[in-house]
Protein backbone atom coordinates (compact mmCIF):
# COMPACT_ATOMS: atom_id res chain seq x y z
CA UNK A 1 0.00 0.00 0.00
CA UNK A 2 2.67 2.53 1.04
CA UNK A 3 4.79 1.36 -1.83
CA UNK A 4 2.01 2.25 -4.28
CA UNK A 5 1.27 5.60 -2.64
CA UNK A 6 4.95 6.52 -2.74
CA UNK A 7 5.21 5.37 -6.35
CA UNK A 8 2.41 7.71 -7.40
CA UNK A 9 3.86 10.53 -5.27
CA UNK A 10 7.31 10.07 -6.79
CA UNK A 11 5.94 10.09 -10.32
CA UNK A 12 3.93 13.24 -9.60
CA UNK A 13 7.05 15.00 -8.32
CA UNK A 14 8.84 14.02 -11.51
CA UNK A 15 5.98 15.23 -13.70
CA UNK A 16 5.54 18.40 -11.63
CA UNK A 17 9.20 19.30 -11.96
CA UNK A 18 8.93 18.98 -15.74
CA UNK A 19 5.72 20.99 -15.92
CA UNK A 20 6.42 24.39 -17.48
CA UNK A 21 3.39 26.02 -15.84
CA UNK A 22 4.73 25.09 -12.45
CA UNK A 23 8.19 26.33 -13.38
CA UNK A 24 6.68 29.61 -14.52
CA UNK A 25 4.73 30.06 -11.30
CA UNK A 26 7.84 29.36 -9.23
CA UNK A 27 9.73 32.00 -11.19
CA UNK A 28 6.90 34.47 -10.62
CA UNK A 29 6.77 33.56 -6.93
CA UNK A 30 10.51 34.13 -6.51
CA UNK A 31 10.46 37.35 -8.52
CA UNK A 32 7.58 38.85 -6.52
CA UNK A 33 9.08 37.64 -3.29
CA UNK A 34 12.46 39.24 -3.98
CA UNK A 35 10.84 42.43 -5.24
CA UNK A 36 8.71 42.73 -2.10
CA UNK A 37 11.73 42.10 0.10
CA UNK A 38 13.90 44.68 -1.61
CA UNK A 39 11.30 47.39 -2.16
CA UNK A 40 8.68 46.72 0.47
CA UNK A 41 10.94 46.51 3.51
CA UNK A 42 12.20 50.07 3.19
CA UNK A 43 9.86 51.49 5.88
CA UNK A 44 11.13 48.94 8.39
CA UNK A 45 13.98 51.27 9.20
CA UNK A 46 11.68 53.77 10.85
CA UNK A 47 9.73 51.14 12.80
CA UNK A 48 11.06 48.89 15.47
CA UNK A 49 10.37 45.71 13.47
CA UNK A 50 12.85 43.40 11.74
CA UNK A 51 13.06 43.55 7.98
CA UNK A 52 12.39 39.83 7.74
CA UNK A 53 9.17 40.03 9.72
CA UNK A 54 7.76 42.85 7.66
CA UNK A 55 8.72 41.03 4.46
CA UNK A 56 6.90 37.92 5.66
CA UNK A 57 3.83 40.09 6.22
CA UNK A 58 3.91 41.15 2.57
CA UNK A 59 4.71 37.64 1.41
CA UNK A 60 1.71 36.14 3.15
CA UNK A 61 -0.46 38.36 0.99
CA UNK A 62 1.46 37.11 -2.03
CA UNK A 63 0.87 33.51 -0.89
CA UNK A 64 -2.86 34.07 -0.76
CA UNK A 65 -2.85 34.78 -4.48
CA UNK A 66 -0.16 32.52 -5.84
CA UNK A 67 -0.25 29.36 -3.72
CA UNK A 68 -3.89 28.49 -4.52
CA UNK A 69 -3.13 29.16 -8.18
CA UNK A 70 -0.11 26.83 -8.22
CA UNK A 71 -2.06 24.18 -6.29
CA UNK A 72 -4.99 24.30 -8.69
CA UNK A 73 -2.60 24.17 -11.67
CA UNK A 74 -1.07 21.01 -10.21
CA UNK A 75 -4.37 19.39 -9.31
CA UNK A 76 -6.88 20.00 -12.09
CA UNK A 77 -5.31 17.35 -14.34
CA UNK A 78 -5.10 14.67 -11.62
CA UNK A 79 -8.15 12.63 -12.58
CA UNK A 80 -9.66 14.16 -15.73
CA UNK A 81 -6.25 14.19 -17.40
CA UNK A 82 -5.64 10.53 -16.66
CA UNK A 83 -9.13 9.70 -17.95
CA UNK A 84 -8.52 11.62 -21.15
CA UNK A 85 -5.16 9.96 -21.73
CA UNK A 86 -6.58 6.52 -20.91
CA UNK A 87 -3.98 5.94 -18.20
CA UNK A 88 -6.55 5.81 -15.41
CA UNK A 89 -7.79 2.53 -16.92
CA UNK A 90 -4.28 1.15 -16.55
CA UNK A 91 -3.78 2.45 -13.04
CA UNK A 92 -7.03 1.04 -11.71
CA UNK A 93 -6.58 -2.28 -13.47
CA UNK A 94 -3.56 -2.71 -11.18
CA UNK A 95 -4.21 -3.54 -7.52
CA UNK A 96 -4.46 0.11 -6.47
CA UNK A 97 -7.36 1.67 -4.61
CA UNK A 98 -8.84 5.07 -5.41
CA UNK A 99 -7.85 6.41 -2.00
CA UNK A 100 -4.22 5.33 -2.43
CA UNK A 101 -4.13 6.96 -5.83
CA UNK A 102 -5.39 10.34 -4.63
CA UNK A 103 -3.25 10.27 -1.51
CA UNK A 104 -0.19 9.57 -3.66
CA UNK A 105 -1.08 12.47 -5.94
CA UNK A 106 -1.61 14.78 -2.96
CA UNK A 107 1.74 13.86 -1.39
CA UNK A 108 3.56 14.30 -4.69
CA UNK A 109 1.93 17.64 -5.40
CA UNK A 110 2.57 18.86 -1.86
CA UNK A 111 6.26 18.03 -2.28
CA UNK A 112 6.40 20.04 -5.51
CA UNK A 113 4.64 22.92 -3.80
CA UNK A 114 6.89 22.76 -0.76
CA UNK A 115 9.93 22.78 -3.01
CA UNK A 116 8.60 25.77 -4.94
CA UNK A 117 7.91 27.70 -1.73
CA UNK A 118 11.23 26.81 -0.17
CA UNK A 119 13.09 27.93 -3.28
CA UNK A 120 11.01 31.07 -3.76
CA UNK A 121 10.74 32.31 -0.18
CA UNK A 122 13.96 30.69 1.00
CA UNK A 123 15.97 32.67 -1.53
CA UNK A 124 14.40 35.86 -0.17
CA UNK A 125 15.19 34.89 3.43
CA UNK A 126 18.78 34.13 2.53
CA UNK A 127 19.09 37.42 0.67
CA UNK A 128 17.72 39.38 3.61
CA UNK A 129 20.01 37.55 6.02
CA UNK A 130 23.00 38.18 3.77
CA UNK A 131 22.28 41.93 3.64
CA UNK A 132 22.16 42.13 7.42
CA UNK A 133 18.42 42.02 7.99
CA UNK A 134 18.30 38.55 9.47
CA UNK A 135 17.43 37.39 12.95
CA UNK A 136 16.17 34.17 14.52
CA UNK A 137 12.62 35.45 14.87
CA UNK A 138 12.62 36.35 11.19
CA UNK A 139 13.65 32.86 10.17
CA UNK A 140 10.88 31.41 12.31
CA UNK A 141 8.45 33.75 10.57
CA UNK A 142 9.67 32.47 7.19
CA UNK A 143 9.36 28.84 8.27
CA UNK A 144 5.81 29.49 9.49
CA UNK A 145 4.98 31.19 6.21
CA UNK A 146 6.25 28.23 4.18
CA UNK A 147 4.50 25.71 6.43
CA UNK A 148 1.12 27.42 6.41
CA UNK A 149 1.40 28.12 2.68
CA UNK A 150 1.84 24.39 2.11
CA UNK A 151 -1.26 23.73 4.19
CA UNK A 152 -3.16 26.33 2.18
CA UNK A 153 -1.88 24.56 -0.91
CA UNK A 154 -3.28 21.24 0.32
CA UNK A 155 -6.72 22.80 0.70
CA UNK A 156 -6.66 24.03 -2.88
CA UNK A 157 -5.10 20.84 -4.21
CA UNK A 158 -8.06 18.98 -2.73
CA UNK A 159 -10.49 21.41 -4.36
CA UNK A 160 -8.68 20.78 -7.63
CA UNK A 161 -9.09 17.00 -7.19
CA UNK A 162 -12.81 17.45 -6.59
CA UNK A 163 -13.15 19.42 -9.81
CA UNK A 164 -11.00 16.91 -11.67
CA UNK A 165 -13.15 13.99 -10.47
CA UNK A 166 -16.38 15.74 -11.38
CA UNK A 167 -15.73 16.18 -15.09
CA UNK A 168 -14.16 13.98 -17.73
CA UNK A 169 -12.52 16.70 -19.84
CA UNK A 170 -9.27 18.32 -18.82
CA UNK A 171 -10.23 21.64 -20.38
CA UNK A 172 -13.46 21.78 -18.37
CA UNK A 173 -11.54 20.90 -15.22
CA UNK A 174 -9.02 23.67 -15.94
CA UNK A 175 -11.77 26.21 -16.50
CA UNK A 176 -13.50 25.21 -13.28
CA UNK A 177 -10.22 25.42 -11.38
CA UNK A 178 -9.69 28.98 -12.56
CA UNK A 179 -13.29 29.74 -11.61
CA UNK A 180 -12.68 28.46 -8.09
CA UNK A 181 -9.59 30.63 -7.78
CA UNK A 182 -11.50 33.69 -8.94
CA UNK A 183 -14.39 33.09 -6.56
CA UNK A 184 -12.47 32.14 -3.43
CA UNK A 185 -9.51 34.49 -3.79
CA UNK A 186 -10.97 37.58 -5.42
CA UNK A 187 -14.77 37.69 -5.35
CA UNK A 188 -15.20 36.23 -1.86
CA UNK A 189 -13.19 39.05 -0.27
CA UNK A 190 -14.93 41.67 -2.36
CA UNK A 191 -18.31 40.34 -1.28
CA UNK A 192 -17.27 40.32 2.37
CA UNK A 193 -15.92 43.83 2.06
CA UNK A 194 -19.13 45.02 0.46
CA UNK A 195 -21.24 43.44 3.17
CA UNK A 196 -19.01 44.92 5.84
CA UNK A 197 -19.33 48.41 4.41
CA UNK A 198 -23.10 48.07 4.21
CA UNK A 199 -23.39 46.82 7.77
CA UNK A 200 -20.29 47.88 9.66
CA UNK A 201 -21.71 47.81 13.20
CA UNK A 202 -24.47 45.25 13.12
CA UNK A 203 -24.97 41.50 13.32
CA UNK A 204 -22.97 40.70 10.18
CA UNK A 205 -19.76 42.41 11.28
CA UNK A 206 -19.77 40.90 14.75
CA UNK A 207 -21.17 37.40 14.22
CA UNK A 208 -21.02 36.39 10.58
CA UNK A 209 -17.90 38.08 9.27
CA UNK A 210 -15.27 36.34 11.46
CA UNK A 211 -16.68 32.93 10.62
CA UNK A 212 -16.97 33.82 6.95
CA UNK A 213 -13.22 34.42 7.10
CA UNK A 214 -12.69 31.01 8.69
CA UNK A 215 -14.74 29.23 6.06
CA UNK A 216 -12.43 30.31 3.24
CA UNK A 217 -8.98 28.75 3.63
CA UNK A 218 -7.35 31.72 1.91
CA UNK A 219 -8.79 34.19 4.42
CA UNK A 220 -8.12 31.84 7.32
CA UNK A 221 -4.52 31.67 6.15
CA UNK A 222 -4.18 35.43 6.05
CA UNK A 223 -5.85 35.77 9.43
CA UNK A 224 -3.55 33.31 11.12
CA UNK A 225 -0.34 34.60 9.60
CA UNK A 226 -0.98 38.27 10.25
CA UNK A 227 -2.04 37.56 13.82
CA UNK A 228 1.00 35.37 14.36
CA UNK A 229 3.34 38.02 13.05
CA UNK A 230 2.38 40.30 15.88
CA UNK A 231 2.81 43.13 13.47
CA UNK A 232 -0.78 44.22 13.36
CA UNK A 233 -0.08 47.81 14.10
CA UNK A 234 1.79 48.48 10.90
CA UNK A 235 0.33 45.86 8.58
CA UNK A 236 -3.16 47.27 8.96
CA UNK A 237 -6.04 46.15 6.82
CA UNK A 238 -7.39 42.77 7.77
CA UNK A 239 -4.95 42.33 10.60
CA UNK A 240 -6.90 44.84 12.64
CA UNK A 241 -9.64 42.26 12.72
CA UNK A 242 -7.46 39.73 14.44
CA UNK A 243 -7.74 41.56 17.78
CA UNK A 244 -11.48 41.70 17.78
CA UNK A 245 -12.00 38.06 16.80
CA UNK A 246 -14.32 35.94 18.92
CA UNK A 247 -11.78 33.07 18.78
CA UNK A 248 -8.00 32.67 19.08
CA UNK A 249 -6.15 32.93 15.73
CA UNK A 250 -4.96 29.33 15.91
CA UNK A 251 -8.55 28.29 15.20
CA UNK A 252 -7.96 29.64 11.70
CA UNK A 253 -5.16 27.13 11.26
CA UNK A 254 -7.42 24.27 12.34
CA UNK A 255 -10.04 25.57 9.99
CA UNK A 256 -7.70 25.21 6.99
CA UNK A 257 -6.81 21.71 8.20
CA UNK A 258 -10.46 20.75 8.47
CA UNK A 259 -11.24 22.27 5.08
CA UNK A 260 -8.40 20.34 3.41
CA UNK A 261 -9.36 17.08 5.11
CA UNK A 262 -13.00 17.44 4.18
CA UNK A 263 -12.24 18.40 0.58
CA UNK A 264 -9.79 15.52 0.17
CA UNK A 265 -12.35 13.04 1.55
CA UNK A 266 -14.95 14.46 -0.82
CA UNK A 267 -12.54 14.01 -3.72
CA UNK A 268 -11.95 10.34 -2.78
CA UNK A 269 -15.70 9.71 -2.56
CA UNK A 270 -16.20 11.35 -5.95
CA UNK A 271 -13.30 9.43 -7.48
CA UNK A 272 -14.83 6.15 -6.28
CA UNK A 273 -17.85 6.93 -8.46
CA UNK A 274 -15.73 7.68 -11.52
CA UNK A 275 -15.66 5.04 -14.22
CA UNK A 276 -12.22 5.34 -15.80
CA UNK B 1 -5.03 -28.86 -17.31
CA UNK B 2 -7.63 -26.46 -18.56
CA UNK B 3 -9.18 -24.16 -16.01
CA UNK B 4 -11.62 -21.42 -16.79
CA UNK B 5 -9.81 -18.11 -16.74
CA UNK B 6 -12.66 -15.88 -17.84
CA UNK B 7 -16.32 -16.79 -17.77
CA UNK B 8 -19.18 -14.63 -18.98
CA UNK B 9 -22.72 -15.78 -18.30
CA UNK B 10 -25.77 -14.11 -19.87
CA UNK B 11 -24.13 -10.74 -19.46
CA UNK B 12 -26.27 -7.73 -20.24
CA UNK B 13 -25.34 -4.06 -20.11
CA UNK B 14 -27.70 -1.21 -20.84
CA UNK B 15 -26.80 2.42 -21.43
CA UNK B 16 -29.79 4.78 -21.28
CA UNK B 17 -32.21 1.97 -22.08
CA UNK B 18 -30.17 0.80 -25.08
CA UNK B 19 -28.54 -2.61 -24.93
CA UNK B 20 -24.79 -2.32 -25.37
CA UNK B 21 -24.19 -5.98 -24.55
CA UNK B 22 -26.84 -8.68 -24.23
CA UNK B 23 -26.94 -12.44 -23.63
CA UNK B 24 -23.19 -12.67 -23.79
CA UNK B 25 -21.91 -16.06 -22.64
CA UNK B 26 -18.55 -17.68 -23.24
CA UNK B 27 -15.59 -19.16 -21.44
CA UNK B 28 -11.86 -18.82 -21.93
CA UNK B 29 -9.53 -21.63 -20.90
CA UNK B 30 -5.95 -21.21 -19.75
CA UNK B 31 -3.28 -20.34 -22.33
CA UNK B 32 -5.85 -19.73 -25.06
CA UNK B 33 -5.39 -17.03 -27.68
CA UNK B 34 -8.81 -15.64 -28.46
CA UNK B 35 -9.83 -12.81 -30.73
CA UNK B 36 -12.93 -10.77 -30.02
CA UNK B 37 -14.18 -9.25 -33.25
CA UNK B 38 -16.80 -6.67 -33.88
CA UNK B 39 -17.38 -3.38 -35.66
CA UNK B 40 -17.13 -0.09 -33.78
CA UNK B 41 -19.77 0.02 -31.08
CA UNK B 42 -20.37 -3.74 -31.06
CA UNK B 43 -19.75 -3.82 -27.31
CA UNK B 44 -16.13 -5.00 -27.17
CA UNK B 45 -14.76 -2.17 -25.05
CA UNK B 46 -17.84 -2.29 -22.83
CA UNK B 47 -17.17 -5.96 -22.23
CA UNK B 48 -13.52 -5.28 -21.35
CA UNK B 49 -14.52 -2.56 -18.92
CA UNK B 50 -17.00 -4.88 -17.25
CA UNK B 51 -14.39 -7.62 -16.94
CA UNK B 52 -12.09 -5.16 -15.19
CA UNK B 53 -14.81 -4.03 -12.80
CA UNK B 54 -14.96 -0.48 -14.22
CA UNK B 55 -18.59 -0.77 -15.29
CA UNK B 56 -21.34 -2.45 -13.29
CA UNK B 57 -23.01 -5.42 -14.98
CA UNK B 58 -26.78 -5.08 -15.38
CA UNK B 59 -27.63 -8.78 -15.62
CA UNK B 60 -25.71 -12.04 -15.56
CA UNK B 61 -22.17 -12.30 -14.30
CA UNK B 62 -18.52 -12.29 -15.22
CA UNK B 63 -15.89 -14.27 -13.36
CA UNK B 64 -12.17 -13.66 -13.67
CA UNK B 65 -10.26 -16.66 -12.31
CA UNK B 66 -13.27 -17.47 -10.16
CA UNK B 67 -13.32 -13.99 -8.61
CA UNK B 68 -15.51 -10.97 -9.21
CA UNK B 69 -14.23 -8.44 -11.77
CA UNK B 70 -12.30 -5.64 -10.12
CA UNK B 71 -11.63 -7.65 -6.94
CA UNK B 72 -8.05 -7.73 -5.66
CA UNK B 73 -7.56 -11.35 -6.79
CA UNK B 74 -8.85 -10.58 -10.26
CA UNK B 75 -6.76 -7.43 -10.64
CA UNK B 76 -3.60 -9.08 -9.36
CA UNK B 77 -3.58 -11.53 -12.26
CA UNK B 78 -5.06 -9.43 -15.04
CA UNK B 79 -3.21 -7.15 -17.42
CA UNK B 80 -4.94 -4.68 -19.68
CA UNK B 81 -4.10 -2.49 -22.64
CA UNK B 82 -6.79 0.10 -23.42
CA UNK B 83 -7.74 1.06 -26.95
CA UNK B 84 -6.00 4.40 -26.90
CA UNK B 85 -3.52 5.26 -24.23
CA UNK B 86 -1.32 8.34 -24.15
CA UNK B 87 1.34 8.23 -21.48
CA UNK B 88 2.65 11.43 -19.90
CA UNK B 89 4.61 13.10 -22.65
CA UNK B 90 7.28 14.38 -20.31
CA UNK B 91 8.22 10.93 -19.00
CA UNK B 92 10.56 8.49 -20.70
CA UNK B 93 9.55 4.97 -21.71
CA UNK B 94 11.67 3.52 -18.92
CA UNK B 95 10.05 5.78 -16.33
CA UNK B 96 6.57 4.81 -17.52
CA UNK B 97 7.31 1.08 -17.34
CA UNK B 98 8.96 1.29 -13.91
CA UNK B 99 5.94 3.19 -12.64
CA UNK B 100 3.42 0.53 -13.70
CA UNK B 101 5.68 -2.27 -12.50
CA UNK B 102 5.76 -0.72 -9.03
CA UNK B 103 1.99 -0.22 -9.02
CA UNK B 104 1.58 -3.90 -9.84
CA UNK B 105 4.12 -4.83 -7.17
CA UNK B 106 6.59 -6.26 -9.70
CA UNK B 107 10.33 -5.80 -10.10
CA UNK B 108 10.87 -2.52 -12.02
CA UNK B 109 14.28 -3.57 -13.40
CA UNK B 110 12.79 -6.70 -14.91
CA UNK B 111 10.01 -4.65 -16.45
CA UNK B 112 12.51 -2.44 -18.27
CA UNK B 113 13.85 -5.49 -20.12
CA UNK B 114 10.40 -5.76 -21.73
CA UNK B 115 11.25 -2.69 -23.79
CA UNK B 116 13.70 -4.81 -25.72
CA UNK B 117 10.98 -7.36 -26.39
CA UNK B 118 8.73 -4.78 -28.02
CA UNK B 119 11.60 -3.17 -29.91
CA UNK B 120 11.91 -0.01 -27.86
CA UNK B 121 15.30 -0.70 -26.25
CA UNK B 122 16.85 2.28 -28.04
CA UNK B 123 13.98 4.68 -27.44
CA UNK B 124 13.50 3.78 -23.78
CA UNK B 125 15.43 6.79 -22.49
CA UNK B 126 13.63 9.25 -24.73
CA UNK B 127 10.50 11.08 -23.68
CA UNK B 128 7.18 9.57 -24.70
CA UNK B 129 6.28 12.88 -26.39
CA UNK B 130 8.79 12.07 -29.11
CA UNK B 131 7.31 8.60 -29.86
CA UNK B 132 5.34 7.67 -32.96
CA UNK B 133 1.88 6.17 -32.61
CA UNK B 134 3.19 2.65 -33.15
CA UNK B 135 5.90 3.16 -30.53
CA UNK B 136 3.37 4.36 -27.99
CA UNK B 137 1.23 1.32 -28.74
CA UNK B 138 4.22 -0.96 -28.20
CA UNK B 139 5.03 0.78 -24.94
CA UNK B 140 1.45 0.08 -23.86
CA UNK B 141 1.92 -3.54 -24.81
CA UNK B 142 5.13 -3.77 -22.77
CA UNK B 143 3.14 -2.39 -19.86
CA UNK B 144 0.58 -5.18 -20.26
CA UNK B 145 3.33 -7.80 -20.14
CA UNK B 146 4.73 -6.72 -16.78
CA UNK B 147 4.83 -9.56 -14.26
CA UNK B 148 3.13 -12.86 -15.00
CA UNK B 149 -0.53 -12.09 -15.68
CA UNK B 150 -2.85 -15.05 -16.13
CA UNK B 151 -5.28 -13.06 -18.24
CA UNK B 152 -4.17 -10.43 -20.74
CA UNK B 153 -6.90 -8.21 -22.17
CA UNK B 154 -5.86 -6.18 -25.21
CA UNK B 155 -8.34 -3.71 -26.66
CA UNK B 156 -7.52 -3.18 -30.37
CA UNK B 157 -3.80 -3.66 -29.80
CA UNK B 158 -2.82 -3.71 -33.46
CA UNK B 159 -4.50 -0.50 -34.58
CA UNK B 160 -1.81 1.90 -35.71
CA UNK B 161 0.83 -0.79 -36.15
CA UNK B 162 2.58 -1.32 -39.45
CA UNK B 163 2.56 -4.87 -40.94
CA UNK B 164 6.01 -5.78 -39.57
CA UNK B 165 5.20 -4.58 -36.07
CA UNK B 166 1.92 -6.47 -36.32
CA UNK B 167 3.81 -9.67 -37.10
CA UNK B 168 6.08 -9.08 -34.12
CA UNK B 169 3.06 -8.37 -32.03
CA UNK B 170 1.45 -11.72 -32.81
CA UNK B 171 4.75 -13.45 -32.11
CA UNK B 172 4.63 -11.84 -28.68
CA UNK B 173 1.05 -12.93 -28.14
CA UNK B 174 2.04 -16.51 -28.94
CA UNK B 175 4.94 -16.22 -26.53
CA UNK B 176 2.68 -14.97 -23.74
CA UNK B 177 0.23 -17.80 -24.21
CA UNK B 178 3.08 -20.29 -24.40
CA UNK B 179 3.98 -19.08 -20.91
CA UNK B 180 0.52 -20.02 -19.75
CA UNK B 181 -1.42 -16.76 -20.01
CA UNK B 182 -4.78 -16.44 -21.70
CA UNK B 183 -4.92 -13.64 -24.23
CA UNK B 184 -8.18 -12.00 -25.27
CA UNK B 185 -7.64 -9.34 -27.91
CA UNK B 186 -10.20 -7.31 -29.77
CA UNK B 187 -10.08 -6.07 -33.31
CA UNK B 188 -12.44 -4.89 -35.99
CA UNK B 189 -10.76 -6.75 -38.83
CA UNK B 190 -10.58 -10.47 -39.26
CA UNK B 191 -7.93 -10.38 -41.95
CA UNK B 192 -5.15 -9.54 -39.54
CA UNK B 193 -5.89 -12.54 -37.32
CA UNK B 194 -4.78 -15.12 -39.91
CA UNK B 195 -4.30 -18.27 -37.89
CA UNK B 196 -2.60 -16.43 -35.07
CA UNK B 197 -5.45 -17.10 -32.65
CA UNK B 198 -6.95 -20.33 -31.38
CA UNK B 199 -10.52 -19.17 -31.34
CA UNK B 200 -12.59 -16.32 -32.65
CA UNK B 201 -15.56 -14.63 -31.01
CA UNK B 202 -17.63 -12.32 -33.17
CA UNK B 203 -19.83 -9.71 -31.56
CA UNK B 204 -22.49 -7.76 -33.38
CA UNK B 205 -25.01 -5.34 -31.88
CA UNK B 206 -23.86 -6.36 -28.41
CA UNK B 207 -24.47 -10.07 -29.00
CA UNK B 208 -22.13 -12.95 -29.55
CA UNK B 209 -22.85 -14.31 -33.03
CA UNK B 210 -19.96 -16.73 -33.45
CA UNK B 211 -17.58 -18.59 -31.19
CA UNK B 212 -15.33 -21.09 -32.94
CA UNK B 213 -12.02 -21.69 -34.65
CA UNK B 214 -11.35 -19.88 -37.88
CA UNK B 215 -11.57 -23.13 -39.89
CA UNK B 216 -14.95 -24.03 -38.45
CA UNK B 217 -16.26 -20.54 -38.99
CA UNK B 218 -15.20 -20.66 -42.60
CA UNK B 219 -16.98 -24.00 -43.07
CA UNK B 220 -20.07 -22.93 -41.16
CA UNK B 221 -20.46 -19.76 -43.18
CA UNK B 222 -20.75 -21.93 -46.36
CA UNK B 223 -19.70 -19.03 -48.52
CA UNK B 224 -19.43 -19.80 -52.22
CA UNK B 225 -16.11 -20.02 -53.98
CA UNK B 226 -15.76 -17.69 -56.93
CA UNK B 227 -14.14 -18.91 -60.15
CA UNK B 228 -13.20 -16.30 -62.70
CA UNK B 229 -12.64 -17.74 -66.13
CA UNK B 230 -11.08 -15.64 -68.84
CA UNK B 231 -11.97 -16.54 -72.43
CA UNK B 232 -9.33 -16.57 -75.18
CA UNK B 233 -11.11 -15.29 -78.28
CA UNK B 234 -14.67 -16.35 -77.56
CA UNK B 235 -17.25 -13.84 -76.45
CA UNK B 236 -17.96 -14.27 -72.76
CA UNK B 237 -21.63 -14.99 -73.40
CA UNK B 238 -20.87 -18.23 -75.22
CA UNK B 239 -18.59 -19.37 -72.44
CA UNK B 240 -21.25 -18.52 -69.91
CA UNK B 241 -23.77 -20.64 -71.83
CA UNK B 242 -21.55 -23.67 -71.63
CA UNK B 243 -20.32 -23.28 -68.05
CA UNK B 244 -23.19 -21.51 -66.34
CA UNK B 245 -22.41 -18.35 -64.43
CA UNK B 246 -22.53 -14.72 -65.40
CA UNK B 247 -20.45 -12.91 -68.02
CA UNK B 248 -18.46 -9.90 -66.84
CA UNK B 249 -16.77 -7.25 -69.00
CA UNK B 250 -17.11 -9.25 -72.30
CA UNK B 251 -14.03 -11.44 -71.76
CA UNK B 252 -14.64 -13.21 -68.45
CA UNK B 253 -17.23 -15.36 -66.75
CA UNK B 254 -17.82 -15.56 -63.03
CA UNK B 255 -19.01 -18.79 -61.49
CA UNK B 256 -20.08 -19.13 -57.87
CA UNK B 257 -19.97 -22.63 -56.46
CA UNK B 258 -20.05 -24.45 -53.15
CA UNK B 259 -16.89 -25.92 -51.69
CA UNK B 260 -17.81 -29.49 -52.66
CA UNK B 261 -18.43 -28.58 -56.30
CA UNK B 262 -15.14 -26.82 -56.75
CA UNK B 263 -13.17 -29.66 -58.34
CA UNK B 264 -15.98 -30.65 -60.68
CA UNK B 265 -16.42 -27.09 -61.87
CA UNK B 266 -12.72 -26.61 -62.47
CA UNK B 267 -12.66 -29.88 -64.41
CA UNK B 268 -15.51 -28.59 -66.56
CA UNK B 269 -13.58 -25.41 -67.26
CA UNK B 270 -10.32 -27.16 -68.16
CA UNK B 271 -12.20 -29.54 -70.48
CA UNK B 272 -12.88 -26.54 -72.72
CA UNK B 273 -9.16 -26.48 -73.37
CA UNK B 274 -8.14 -23.91 -75.99
CA UNK B 275 -11.15 -21.66 -75.40
CA UNK B 276 -9.76 -20.69 -72.00
CA UNK B 277 -6.93 -18.27 -71.41
CA UNK B 278 -6.84 -18.16 -67.61
CA UNK B 279 -8.68 -19.19 -64.48
CA UNK B 280 -8.66 -17.58 -61.01
CA UNK B 281 -9.99 -19.27 -57.90
CA UNK B 282 -11.15 -16.91 -55.16
CA UNK B 283 -11.73 -18.50 -51.77
CA UNK B 284 -13.95 -16.46 -49.48
CA UNK B 285 -11.70 -14.05 -47.61
CA UNK B 286 -11.78 -13.67 -43.86
CA UNK B 287 -13.52 -10.35 -44.33
CA UNK B 288 -16.29 -12.17 -46.24
CA UNK B 289 -16.63 -14.66 -43.38
CA UNK B 290 -16.74 -11.86 -40.85
CA UNK B 291 -19.27 -9.92 -42.89
CA UNK B 292 -21.41 -13.02 -43.18
CA UNK B 293 -21.64 -13.50 -39.43
CA UNK B 294 -22.15 -9.91 -38.44
CA UNK B 295 -24.78 -9.37 -41.12
CA UNK B 296 -26.56 -12.53 -40.10
CA UNK B 297 -27.03 -11.05 -36.64
CA UNK B 298 -28.19 -7.81 -38.15
CA UNK B 299 -30.85 -9.54 -40.24
CA UNK B 300 -32.04 -11.61 -37.28
CA UNK B 301 -32.33 -8.46 -35.22
CA UNK B 302 -34.39 -6.79 -37.89
CA UNK B 303 -36.63 -9.84 -38.23
CA UNK B 304 -37.07 -9.81 -34.46
CA UNK B 305 -38.06 -6.16 -34.43
CA UNK B 306 -40.57 -6.56 -37.28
Amino acid sequence: MFQRILTVAHQEIRIGLRNRWILLSVVILSAFSLALALLGSAPAGTLDVSRMTITVASLSSLSVYLVPLIALLLAFDAVAGEIERGTLLLIFSSPMTRGEFLLGKAIGHLCVLLLALTLGYGSTAVLLAATGGGDTGGFIDFARLIGTSTLLGLAFLSLGYIVSSLVRQVTTAAAMAIGIWLVLIVLYDLALLGALVADSEGFFASSVFPFALLANPADAFRLFNLAALDANAMVGGMAGVAESLPFPPVVALFSIFAFAGLALSCAVVLLKRVSP
Amino acid sequence: MSTTVLRAENVRKTFDGRDAVKDLSFELGSAERVALLGHNGAGKTTFFKMSLGFLPICEGQIEVLGAAPGSDEARASTAFLPESVAFQRTLSGVEVLKYYAKLKGEDPTKAVSLLEKVGLAEAGRRRVGTYSKGMRQRLGLAQALIGTPKLVLLDEPTSGLDPISRQNFYDLVSEISANGATVLLSSHALTEMEARTDRILIMSQGRLVANDTLEHLRAAARLPIRLKVKAKDEPAERLADRLGGTPVNCRSVEIMCAREEKIARIAAVTSLGPMIEDIDVHLPTLDDVYKHFSEKAHDEDRAGEA
